[in-house]
């Protein structure tokens, strides 16, 4: 990959995880609220559906996962298994890809 | 005291001797004493003793360091030391290692000067208190020993990883002002072998025996390749 594409992949990293920092402590925060008298799966779903703050905040939290939990796994196979070129990258959009998928199926169905 | 030292080369294991103590004595003096009095067939490097010139660099007790400037009382272990070869190197025999990759990485990271003007032309001024100039003094003291690269997880991971002396180099002059090749230099310390590579665990940092600190510019010439990359310019 050229120089250019290594370096763009690093900062894209480096930005997925200032929002990440973000999101997790909003996500974190939001279930000790909301625990407090008891969880139940219609109390969840009367917050987030038909709510767009909420569709938008977990979509952006999906795709953040999406940007950076792929680059760090590329970067593992990297330096600890020497594992390199198309096969790497390949599989590591395929990671993407999976947790993109996994990740926006669920935000749309608490949403919808 | 009991010394185990390497002995061998890639393959081979560490042999045990038996060291008398004394006052202000440095690593490099026990070395010494093995090759001159216990095994002459001890192979291991030194040149100043002074720690001027970065050649006796070894591990000891797992930790890369200058034997020459490293007093044993700070460093033995209930009457014990281990010497070995710096990390990271091919071993040639015993304590020596095979630098040739170590300064390839530095021609490699483009660590050579290149500058403008010729011998017709006035000096150039250079303002001593200029946060470039700070910036070069800062990581120019560096006489390559070795020990920021022996201390480095990422080249022991990625053997292509330029490293933090080669890095810092190509840093000091990037912040160069006279240096005219920066465009082709910072292309070359980009990359999957690169800058960006760096994990900033600061392990050459701390381990510098000339207190540089490599990892402030290897972040440097993160940010520097990342806006070139953002231009388009890379």
């Amino acid at each position: 990959m050229s120089v250019r594409s290594e370096t763009l992949l690093w900062i894209a990293q480096r930005v997925s995880a200032a929002l990440l920092a973000v999101c997790v402590v909003v996500h974190l925060a939001t279930i000790i609220y909301a625990v407090q008298g008891g969880l139940t799966a219609t109390e969840i779903l009367g917050r987030t559906r038909g709510n767009v703050a909420w569709l938008a905040f977990y979509a952006v939290f999906v795709l953040a996962v999406t940007v950076h939990a792929p680059i760090g796994l590329r970067n593992v196979f990297t330096e600890w298994l020497g594992w390199r070129g198309r096969s790497r990258d390949l599989f590591v959009l395929l990671a993407a890809a999976t947790l993109a998928w996994m990740g926006l199926s669920a935000v749309l169905a608490v949403f919808a | 005291m009991k010394v185990s030292v390497w002995k061998g080369a890639a393959q081979g294991r560490f042999q045990e001797f038996e060291v008398p103590r004394h006052p202000s004595q440095t690593v490099l003096d026990v070395v010494t004493y093995i090759q001159r009095v216990l095994d002459p067939t001890l192979a291991y490097r030194y040149a100043c003793r002074v720690g001027m010139c970065g050649s006796c660099a070894m591990s000891v007790n797992g930790v890369p360091r200058w034997t020459c400037r490293t007093h044993v009382d700070n460093v033995v272990r209930q009457d014990r030391l281990e010497i070995g070869p710096l990390r990271n190197l091919p071993v040639i025999r015993d304590l020596v290692t095979d630098m040739r990759e170590f300064f390839d990485k530095w021609a490699r990271a483009k660590g050579q000067f290149k500058g403008e003007r010729t011998k017709r032309d006035d000096f150039a001024p250079v303002k001593p208190h200029s946060s470039a100039r700070i910036q070069v003094d800062a990581g120019i003291e560096c006489i390559g020993c070795g020990v920021c690269y022996s201390a480095c997880d990422v080249v022991s991971w990625n053997p292509e990883y330029l490293g933090p002396a080669a890095l810092n180099r190509a840093w000091t002059l990037v912040r160069d002002e006279r240096d005219a090749d920066k465009l082709e230099r910072l292309r070359a310390v980009g990359g999957d072998a690169g800058c960006h590579s760096c994990h900033t665990h600061m392990s050459c940092t701390e381990r510098c025996p000339k207190h540089i600190s490599p990892t402030a510019g290897i972040a440097g010439l993160k940010r520097e390749v990342l806006a070139l990359a953002l231009k388009g310019k890379l």
